[in-house]
């Protein structure tokens, strides 16, 4: 083993030529304290996180001694309340799966393009006024979207307008609402990801003859993609966890979504009318909630785990 | 071209303090080259303007560049060289407020004439950055670009990939490594591979602005002798603020200066001279040249 060191172990140092000026250190007592301040600060979102596993993983294990894993799973009859109880959840995750899907498909090409003509094509005047107006629309309470869907969405542009037969409440509606919610999350971050990409980098694409369009799609995007995915993947998380939006237009009934047409109650739908109602602490119906909130969480950790791997695979790092 | 033709001779007599006189090829062999008075211009400029916003960054510019021949524009920082440059394949479109009035001649054509797509102009007339400016992915993929985005007919992108890198003298340090990340690259080699993917189009005229500025003196000679290698198939105009460098490989050179206004004080770029180099550095007609190249500037 070979160290750096010039100076065999153990020999004595030389003493400091006289008059060297002192390299000797002040003790810093500040820094210390602002560090541990920052390290708690980091670390309390880690042990927020662990936290909440732990309060959902109490009630859920509970319910699992009572309803089998499997049966959970893999059942399609959802009646926790009934007297015939079951308790097969995949009703409500049809039912999220559904509303996220149709979110999605509204949110990531509007999302996206809306991205790429406020970075690449719009003049700056544009995007200095576009953006805001965009962040504004993010900050719109969700309540708000779930009456749009409610008054506006299923009856004039769905059955009015389009002639799609849907009632007052369904998943369609539901899902193109998040949709449109879920826009403004995408764009401003994909823009931000996009505005980062250096300026070089689009000259020297235009240097050889690429026109924007180019440009944006073999340039840009490839060197923002870990922003663009981080975007779309917490409008994913937003997707599965919304709550207000579905749980007053997608309905109650909890079924198998086979048709976005129909209503039916998704995860987070049936969390917040089951919670509303009484429910003793440690009952069943109690544990049930904990139960369906630990797979909502699963889910959305597995949709993370999915992106990181993407981005891994297919960044290009600038 | 034999490299002995070559001999080393200081061609500057008066050479600036800081030059150094081993690296300056000789003048005679530049003029054995480029003997006419007026070169034969592929790309011209005539009565170039250019304002950003309501500012003339320059003005009046009328510069010709010969065909296969290196054209160095030098000058203070400020004067507008890259400013010109920029104007000759039409980058400035991409520069918010930026306008060119005036003439670029290519071959004849106006490039800022009605009908001319810019995209078309920079296929034929591509650029070098001061910064190397590769693309975040692979060494193979980064000079397959231009070809892949013109849509260029080529019977085998692997050949065309290492035929490019080949006359960028880039092949032999990278042949190995085609699918890594260019980021993996030294600077100098950097700069060498966007030398490979900008004559990867086949242009007809290479502009690069200060290529070497961020390399060190090995990687610049390098690059110097790749130009001169170049030379026999591209027009080459190059900014520099390195005076050897203009002495060492350019057949002409063009000093420009900013002119400032006594009224409001801006400070708007003019092209001094333009001549041959040897009669650049060794005999200016102008004065402010002559200042310039013997570092009595400012
Ligand atoms: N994008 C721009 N917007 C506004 N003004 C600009 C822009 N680019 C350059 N200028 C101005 O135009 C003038 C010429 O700039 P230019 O970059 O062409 O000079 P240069 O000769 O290349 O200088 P250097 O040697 O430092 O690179 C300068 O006064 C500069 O401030
Ligand atoms: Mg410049």
């Amino acid at each position: 083993m070979t160290t750096l060191r010039t100076t065999p172990a153990g020999a004595a140092t030389t003493p400091p030529l006289p008059g060297a000026p002192s390299l000797t250190g002040r003790p810093r007592p500040l820094e210390t304290v602002v560090r541990w301040i920052l390290r708690a600060a980091a670390a309390l979102s880690v042990v927020i996180t662990i936290g909440i596993v732990i309060s959902l993983l109490g009630p859920a294990l509970a319910f699992f001694r009572e309803v089998p894993v499997l049966d959970f799973l893999t059942g399609t009859r959802w009646a926790p309340q009934f007297a015939d109880k079951s308790f097969g959840v995949l009703p409500l995750v049809t039912a999220t799966a559904w509303t996220t899907f149709i979110a999605l498909l509204v949110a990531v090409p509007f999302g996206l393009g809306a991205a790429i003509y406020l970075a690449e094509y719009a003049r700056p005047g544009v995007r200095r006024t576009l953006k805001p107006i965009l962040e504004l629309l993010a900050g719109v309470p969700t309540v708000v979207f779930g009456f749009f869907a409610l008054s506006f969405v299923a009856p004039v542009l769905l059955r009015g307008l389009l002639g799609i037969q849907v009632g007052t409440f369904s998943i369609l509606a539901a899902g193109l609402v998040m949709g449109f919610m879920i826009i403004p999350t995408i764009a401003s971050l994909s823009e931000d990801a996009m505005t980062a990409v250096p300026q070089a980098l689009r000259q020297g694409s235009a240097a050889l003859g690429a026109n924007r369009m180019q440009t944006t799609l073999r340039v840009v995007l490839p060197a923002a993609l870990s922003g663009i995915v981080a975007a779309v993947v917490l409008g994913i998380s937003r997707a599965i966890g919304e709550t207000m939006i579905v749980a007053i237009a997608a309905g109650a009934r909890p079924q198998m979504v086979t048709d976005p047409t129909m209503e039916g109650a998704t995860m987070t739908g049936f969390i917040a009318r089951m919670a509303l109602g009484d429910s003793r602490i440690g009952s069943l119906q109690y544990n049930t909630l904990f139960a369906v909130g630990l797979l909502l969480f699963v889910l959305t950790l597995a949709v993370n785990l999915v992106a990181i791997q993407l981005v891994r695979r297919f960044r290009q790092e600038y | 071209m034999n490299p002995t033709d070559r001999t080393l001779e200081p061609s500057v007599k008066e050479a600036p303090a800081h030059a150094a006189p081993t690296t300056a090829p000789s003048a005679r062999w530049r003029e054995e080259r480029v003997t006419k008075d007026a070169p034969t211009p592929v790309l011209e400029c005539v009565d170039v303007d250019v304002r950003y916003g309501g500012f003339v960054a320059v003005r009046d510019v009328s510069l010709p560049f010969g065909h296969n021949e290196i054209t160095a524009l030098i000058g203070p920082s400020g004067c507008g060289k890259s400013t010109i440059l920029r104007s000759l394949n039409r980058m400035n479109d991409l520069v918010d407020g930026a306008r060119v009035d005036g003439k670029v001649q290519y071959w004849g054509q106006d490039i800022y004439g009605p009908g001319v797509d810019p995209i078309e102009v920079r296929r034929r007339i591509g650029m070098v950055f001061q910064k190397p400016n590769p693309f975040p992915k692979s060494i193979y993929d980064n000079v397959a670009y231009g070809p892949r985005v013109t849509g260029m007919d080529v019977d085998s992108m692997d050949d065309l990939v290492e035929q490019t890198l080949r006359r960028a003298a880039l092949w032999d340090e990278v042949k190995d490594k085609l699918k890594q990340s260019a980021y993996g690259l030294s600077g100098g080699q950097q700069q060498r591979l966007c030398i490979a993917r900008t004559i990867a189009v086949e242009p007809d005229v290479i502009l690069m602005d200060e290529p070497c500025s961020a390399l060190d003196p090995i990687a610049t000679l390098r690059i110097e002798e790749l130009m001169v290698e170049l030379r026999d198939r591209y027009t080459i105009v190059i900014v520099t603020h390195n005076m050897q460098q203009a002495a060492r490989i350019a057949d002409r050179t063009a000093f420009f200066t900013a002119d400032v206004d006594e009224t409001s004080g801006d400070r708007t770029g003019v092209l001094v001279e333009f001549d041959l180099t040897s009669k650049i550095f060794e005999n200016p007609s102008d004065s402010r040249t002559e200042d310039y190249i013997t570092g009595r500037f400012g």
